[in-house]
């Protein structure tokens, strides 16, 4: 019995061979593949169709529930639990609660950005098979990555195999789980 | 190296020296943190770091002991050095946030080999920063009775007042700070926690990079997390500075009393944030041989940055002295007039030489390309920030109202330990910064490079 893979996986070492390549996977029917670089790669994240995240909606319901929690907090201890009569001045003077109410819609804003990120990315993530590749260390360096996954309805060892070979990557090795 | 080809680009774009590949900017950034030989530059500042640390510690425990007596606060002056430094050191902060979130937004590739110890640069400072006010109260050790929280007393703080309203901007200021460069290292962990071959060293490497391997998924969304962060980190650092100028005006004492004080603060801040950038990026660059990475085009265009803002301070200053005339309001008069011509007129002239007149050198090309010169320029500028801060604090507040409650601020040896012990701390803090972690943004400085790019013809 064959022990099964997490996938194939093809070196390339620079970003347009690697771009091509996603291109050309996504063509030949592929879905469940990933890419790995050591920077951002706008075209890639075309040629996989990653263009949709849903951070912008958590950072965005973060920042609401920041500046509520900011205006009602100062509403609550101002005009409920510790109300102080200056001068006649009405308890409720929301021009002061401006700036807390601001301060905690960005903080809940960015405190929801980086979980929201780290949550979309699976992050932290002590073990990901990717790693078992020995030259995949060089991923953070100045080699770019194509990952075809076993879980892929297309997948076959010797067919994806020949399949990326035909992309002239440096080295098609196999990923073990 | 040898195995990746090297792309020859025009030189008009001169941000990264030509001749860098992929590997070869990896190396040289990473080998400054994980190599194991120290440069003797960098005990010497850790050094000095630390030794004004305990110096800062002694001043500390000893205020902690005997009370804020021990500083030369005394009615009516009685903020002195403590909101002096607090606002010089939250000012220097402000640079960082400006390269790594404002020049991010406006698509400022040169920022990419800055903004990392730009980024570090602002934590650090609100750190010292943060000690003031805290060791201000008198009793320091109560601090968190600033934040709402239900308690026995049946007392809550005052959200109608500046002050506190400064304790959210500061707080908020650092958190969203510390997190912008966390998410902004999180790539560069990985690329250690692969590079190194002590284990220690990936094991803790490898904790903080929480798995981080560069896919494409990750990518899309950590892109639109960087924007969304700077996008947030925008207008939060221009309501900082414009918190802690609250802090004056919405006081009555004249000299303070004035709406031109947030835009006037904001410049301020950023002024002497650049001139920190710079007293940092210069020595740096010729101990590290970072030259190619940091060239003398950043040097340059932060030079510019620090004229532009340092003539809205000259702006500022006319402009204040112009309002307190045409004001009529005699007080505000009279503050203005003691400033020139008072007790504190050296102080007054001697910011404005190193704020306004000696600045205009930077006009020059030879000034600006000169490193030399323009680390001196930028602690001329650093120093002539904290003046600013100083007359303003200072003077307006022993000059007030009544001059029957009149008096002159004596600094004692604790003033000035408390001040140069925070420098120790910043330094302290810098340096151990510099040797754990790459001080220049690895894969930001990879999309730098020609080769980075995506040709468009070899697509389909």
């Amino acid at each position: 019995m064959i022990k099964p893979i997490y996938g194939l996986m093809a070196e390339f070492d620079n970003p347009t061979a690697l771009v091509s390549a996603a291109r050309a996977a996504r063509q030949q029917g592929y879905r469940k593949l990933d890419a790995y670089s050591p920077f951002p790669i706008e075209e890639l994240t075309d040629a996989l169709h990653l263009h949709h995240n849903r951070l912008p909606l958590i950072v965005l319901c973060g920042g609401i529930l920041g500046g509520l929690t900011g205006y009602l907090m100062q509403y609550y201890v101002t005009v409920i639990s510790f109300p102080i009569n200056i001068g006649g001045r009405p308890l409720h003077s929301w021009p002061a609660y401006i700036i807390i109410t601001f301060e905690l819609t960005i903080l809940f804003g960015a405190i929801s950005a980086v979980l929201g990120l780290l949550g979309l990315c699976g992050l932290p993530m002590p073990y990901h098979p990717a790693f078992n590749v020995p030259r995949f260390a060089l991923a953070s360096r100045n080699r770019f990555f194509l990952c075809i996954e076993a879980e892929d309805p297309l997948f076959d060892r010797e067919r994806t195999s020949a399949f990326l070979e035909t992309l002239e990557p440096r080295e098609v090795s196999e990923v073990a789980h | 190296m040898a195995d990746e080809p090297q792309v020859i680009e025009r030189p008009q774009s001169r941000i990264i020296a030509p001749g860098y590949t992929f590997g070869t900017v990896t190396d040289q950034i990473a080998t400054v943190v994980l190599t194991g030989r120290t440069p003797v530059f960098w005990m010497a500042c850790f050094s000095v770091g630390l030794a004004l640390l305990f110096l800062f510690l002694w001043a500390v425990a000893l205020l902690f002991a005997k009370g804020v007596g021990i500083w030369g606060i005394r009615t009516p002056v009685m903020w002195g050095f403590a909101i002096t430094n607090f606002v010089w050191w939250i000012g220097i902060g402000h640079a960082g946030t400006l390269i790594s979130a404002i020049l991010l937004l406006l698509n400022q590739r040169w920022r990419n080999s800055i903004n990392r110890f730009a980024e570090a640069m602002t934590l650090f400072a609100v750190a010292c920063a943060g000690m003031f006010p805290i060791l201000h109260l008198g009793r320091p050790w109560l601090a968190y009775w600033l934040f709402p929280y239900p308690n026995t007393m049946g007392v809550q703080p005052q959200f109608r007042s500046p002050l506190v309203w400064d304790v959210f901007a500061v707080s908020t200021y650092a958190t969203v700070s510390l997190l912008f460069w966390f998410v902004g290292l999180l790539p560069d962990l990985a690329t250690l926690r692969d590079r190194t071959t002590s284990r220690i060293a990936r094991f803790s490497y490898g904790i903080l990079a929480m798995g981080w391997r560069g896919s494409a998924r990750h990518w899309s969304v950590y892109e639109t997390a960087s924007l969304l962060l700077a996008g947030l980190a925008t207008p939060l650092v221009l309501s900082v500075h414009t918190v802690v100028s609250f802090d004056f005006t919405i006081a009555i004492v004249p000299g303070w009393h004035s709406t031109f004080f947030p835009p006037y603060f904001v410049a301020g801040a950023i002024y002497s944030g650049f001139a920190m950038v710079l007293a940092l990026a210069i020595p740096l660059r010729s101990v590290y041989g970072l030259q190619g990475l940091i060239t003398d085009k950043h040097l340059d265009n932060s030079a510019k940055v620090m004229l532009a803002t340092g003539l809205i301070v000259a702006y500022a200053y006319i402009l204040e002295t112009f309002t307190a005339w045409y004001s009529g309001n005699v007080y505000e008069g009279a503050s203005i007039w003691n400033r020139m011509t008072g007790p504190y007129a050296p102080y007054y002239w001697a910011l404005i030489m190193c704020n306004i007149i000696l600045p205009q050198c930077l006009w020059m090309k030879r000034v600006r390309g000169n490193p030399l010169l323009l680390f001196i320029w930028s602690i001329i500028v650093l120093v002539g920030m904290w003046l600013e801060r100083f007359v303003i604090i200072v003077s307006s507040l022993a000059q007030d109202f009544l001059p029957s409650s009149w008096s002159i601020f004596q600094a004692t040896r604790w003033d000035w330990a408390t001040y140069i012990g925070t420098i120790g701390l910043f330094l302290f803090l810098f340096f151990t910064f510099i040797r754990l972690l790459p001080m220049i943004s690895i894969f930001e400085v990879r999309t730098l490079l020609p080769q980075a790019k995506v040709e468009e013809e070899v697509r389909g």
